[in-house]
């Protein structure tokens, strides 16, 4: 068999488990089409040797005929991920050279089920950005382009590498991780699946911290019966992140049954912006239309604090990211910065911190810095987790009236081109996770699935929010949504 | 309230990061623009509001108060900078 690379989860785990393939070729194929692709700059630090190992000890565990349904199925990590003995970065010069002694509990899961790590994945510096352009690693480059213009394209952030990776074949499925819309906007922009689940469902331990009420991981992969897979494989409870739900994991697979019959699925009036562009609308109405072909009920419903959600992000996500970063002091682990004849403890701080932070985190650390200052601290931050409150009840007040799952755009726009916001000021970039960041404020699973493609040839997806902890619900309606949209386009090879 | 040349310079040392004189203006320049998209916040009357201390609603679990890791000096220090005699090194703090 050829590209084995580009098959899904869930075919290459019946592949495996009829023994038409092993894990050993399954790896071989990802591991060239990786060697293929460094223009895509996706993969940062690959781990052949770990791959090969790994797979070895999957096929043996296959022929046991005793294997769970992510044995052997190669994936790629995002840099955030702590990855034993393995560099993890998150992006960031100030971890260069950084190896974790532990794993993280998400990446130790997957191993435990037999999965097999192809190395870490590009990502904007500590997840902050919507570009993957904010990286020491450089940008990752968008598999798509605009019909034939070479332009390079953004995969969107701060996931940039894991979709891009995933849309171009070089891994069965990748780990992401969503703190305003990180899994679902590089998804959109990429043409892949991509879910964030309820707050809690999967354990934060040992992946590097952003906004720890925000941070939550969640799997990028080929298709909506994949995420069902692979983010089984990554959930549970987790003694060692005390925000860990102590739930059990259902089969989330087993709840893709395609029929959403009498679901009523909430259209909100306020996602619907000034100056929207067509085509999102059109996506949107007719994402719409396929619910309710296949019987679901479509309900109007209102938002109202909406409007509040990114400003009262930019206030609660600087805030504890800069609490977070604190611990990067040059002292424990990462760069230290050369010091210079009677230099100091805080020139040490201050140099390392200034060397080893790119300009968007040092200007999030310095503005969460100003938000929790004294004298402003209630006027910002306090308000903001009000507004945070207000927020959460909105969605709750339409859950309470029956709706099962609130249907919405998952970005105002296609991918853009590197670079082109470069002159932007900082709040155009951020306006990038207007749909998405309402549902990080308020703890609830949220998936995008791609819809069509733009004028230009560009993917563009939708977003399904669902009640807290029903992932299984909300999978199956974009199981659904996505057998109706029938999106079948891959980006064609030009890297 | 706008945030001049001195804030930045200020809310720079509180975040120990070194931001060199020439280029607080443009910082305070773009923590206005961040500022201002935030100012926002001040439409929305929050009377009586609790501010949201966890989002999902849930006890925090509780355990035996036991040692349950430990004696892992070497790995504890295996990425530091400058590790000695089984300690972290920093520049002298006290005189």
């Amino acid at each position: 068999m050829t590209d084995l690379n580009k098959l899904t989860i869930a075919e290459a785990r019946d592949l495996l488990h009829k023994g038409d393939v092993t894990a050993v070729e399954l790896t071989e194929s990802c591991l060239s089409a990786i060697e293929g692709s460094n223009a895509l700059n996706a993969f940062v630090h690959n781990t052949p040797e770990i791959s090969r190992e790994q797979a070895k000890a999957a096929d043996a565990r296959l022929k046991s005929g005793d294997a769970p349904a992510m044995c052997g199925i190669p994936l790629g990590i995002k840099d955030l991920f702590c990855t034993k003995g393995v560099p993890s970065q998150a992006g960031s010069a100030i971890l260069e050279g950084f190896k974790p002694e532990y794993e993280s509990t998400i990446t130790q899961q997957l191993w435990d089920n037999g999965a097999v790590m192809l190395g870490k994945l590009n990502m904007d510096e500590f997840a902050m950005g919507s570009s993957n352009e904010t990286s020491t690693y450089g940008d990752v480059v968008n598999p798509w382009r605009r019909g034939n213009d070479d332009a390079p394209l953004t995969p969107g952030g701060s996931s940039g590498g894991s979709a891009a990776a995933v849309a171009a074949d070089l891994c069965l499925g990748a780990t992401g991780t969503d703190t305003g819309g990180s899994i679902r906007q590089p998804a959109a922009f990429t043409g892949i699946t991509g879910i964030k689940p309820t707050y809690g469902r999967c354990s934060r331990w040992g992946v590097v911290a952003f906004a720890s009420s925000l941070d939550q991981a969640g799997p990028m992969t080929k298709s909506v019966r994949d995420a069902a897979i692979m983010l089984e494989a990554m959930a549970g409870h987790d003694p060692l992140d005390s925000t860990s739900a102590d739930l059990p994991v259902p089969n989330f697979e087993a709840a893709l049954t395609g029929d959403i019959k009498g679901k009523k699925i909430g259209i909100p009036k306020e996602y619907r912006m000034d100056g929207m562009p067509e085509e999102i609308s059109k996506l949107w109405e007719d994402g719409t239309a396929m619910l309710k072909d296949a019987g679901a009920e479509i309900v109007d419903i209102s938002l109202p604090h909406t409007k509040y959600a990114l400003p009262a992000y930019y206030v609660i996500a600087p805030a504890e990211a800069s609490s977070n970063l604190a611990r990067y002091d040059g002292v424990r682990y990462g760069h230290r910065a050369t010091l210079a004849a009677g230099e100091g403890i805080d020139d040490m701080y201050e140099k390392t911190r200034a060397e080893g932070f790119g300009h968007e985190v040092q200007r999030r650390v310095m503005v969460g810095t100003y938000v929790l200052s004294a004298g402003f601290y209630d006027a910002y931050y306090n308000r903001a987790r009000r507004v945070r409150t207000l927020i959460k009840r909105d969605f709750e007040q339409v859950f309470a009236e029956g709706v099962d799952a609130i249907l919405t755009p998952a970005t105002p726009s296609a991918a853009f081109g590197l670079g082109e916001m470069a002159d932007a000021d900082p709040v155009q970039m951020y306006l990038n996770d207007v749909f998405t960041v309402t549902v990080n404020l308020a703890g609830l699973p949220g998936i995008t699935v791609p819809a069509g493609l733009d004028k230009q040839g560009l993917p563009l997806g939708l977003q399904l929010i669902g009640r807290p902890w029903e992932e299984g619900d909300l999978l199956n309606v974009a199981y659904a949504l996505e057998q109706a949209a029938g999106f079948v386009s891959k980006p064609s090879k030009w890297w | 309230m706008s945030i001049d040349k001195e804030t930045a310079a200020r809310v720079a040392h509180l975040a120990r990061i070194r931001v060199k004189d020439e280029a607080l203006p443009a910082l305070a320049e773009e923590f206005n623009a961040i500022l201002g998209f935030i100012e926002q916040l001040n439409e929305v009357d929050v009377e009586g509001v609790e501010p949201m201390t966890s989002v999902t609603p849930q006890r925090l679990k509780r355990r035996e108060d036991v040692v349950t890791d430990g004696n892992q000096q070497v790995k504890i220090l295996a990425n530091a900078p400058d590790a000695r005699e089984g300690f972290f090194a920093v520049p002298k703090v006290v005189e």
